[in-house]
């Protein structure tokens, strides 16, 4: 149930959010040095020494890994898999430590590694 | 329409679902998630693989074939799969057939306008038509 509405919450999310900034990343990039440097500095925009845009991208891809892992669920149960009780809650609750764990895996990968 | 026993077997399931339009977007959405599966472990992998995130390394990468044709993929098949996605939630929530039909074309619009942004900014990006 949880992970059902989970689903649709990061799937309208990273739709919305993830695909404006991602126009605006390509846009940014098409428009040369300046627009660049505008969008890199709005992406680490810092008041009070948090980083707020970073924050957010960090949820969104949470919200990614939440929506793939819960979409991958589903393209089971779609096979009609993994309907037995127990097996089902199982998965369901699964997606969510593995959704925080892959996000949180890519992030220090992207952001962590001396870059 | 109520065709009753006369109705053909594939009369009595087309048109069927919240959405009135059965089966094909169902599995239509079901495509595009599989894709986008590879093409968004493609991007988070590429992400992870650039050395710096500058304007040069970004513009670089999106130039070469590897960069860009995977990337375009990827426009089409995210916009389409969100604007897919947000209409399935409309059609359990908004239940006046004119108020629904508005709000899919609004989000068609939306999503084929990003799309077509985004598109034209990558091309633009790719066929070096920006400064190195």
């Amino acid at each position: 149930m949880t992970v059902s509405i989970l689903h649709r919450i990061t799937g309208g999310a990273i739709t919305v959010v993830g695909l404006a900034v991602l126009s605006w990343w390509l846009m940014a990039i098409a428009g040369g040095e300046e627009s660049f440097a505008r969008f890199a500095s709005f992406i680490w925009f810092e008041r009070l020494g948090i980083p707020w845009v970073i924050v957010a991208l960090s949820l969104l891809t949470w919200a990614f890994f939440q929506h793939l892992f819960s979409g991958l669920r589903h393209i089971v149960l779609d096979t009609g898999a993994g309907y037995e009780l127990r097996v089902n809650k199982f998965w369901a609750i699964m997606t969510i430590p593995t959704s925080a764990l892959a996000a949180a895996v890519s992030l220090y990968l992207i952001m962590g590694v001396g870059k | 329409m109520s065709l009753g026993d006369s109705a053909t077997p594939l009369g009595k399931v087309e048109g069927l679902g919240s959405s009135g339009h059965g089966g094909h977007h169902w599995l239509e959405e079901r495509f595009t998630s599989v894709a986008l599966v590879l093409l968004s472990l493609w991007l988070i992998f590429s992400l992870i693989m650039l050395p710096v995130y500058d304007h040069d390394m970004f513009g670089q990468w999106l130039r070469s074939a590897w960069g860009a044709v995977p990337m375009a993929l990827f426009v089409i098949t995210a916009f389409k799969h969100g604007v897919d996605g947000l209409k399935v939630a409309v059609d359990d929530y908004v239940h006046d057939e004119g108020n629904r039909i508005a709000i899919h074309f609004a989000l068609s619009m939306l999503g084929i306008a990003g799309a077509a942004v985004s598109l034209f900014a990558l091309a633009k990006i790719a066929f070096g038509a920006v400064a190195a």
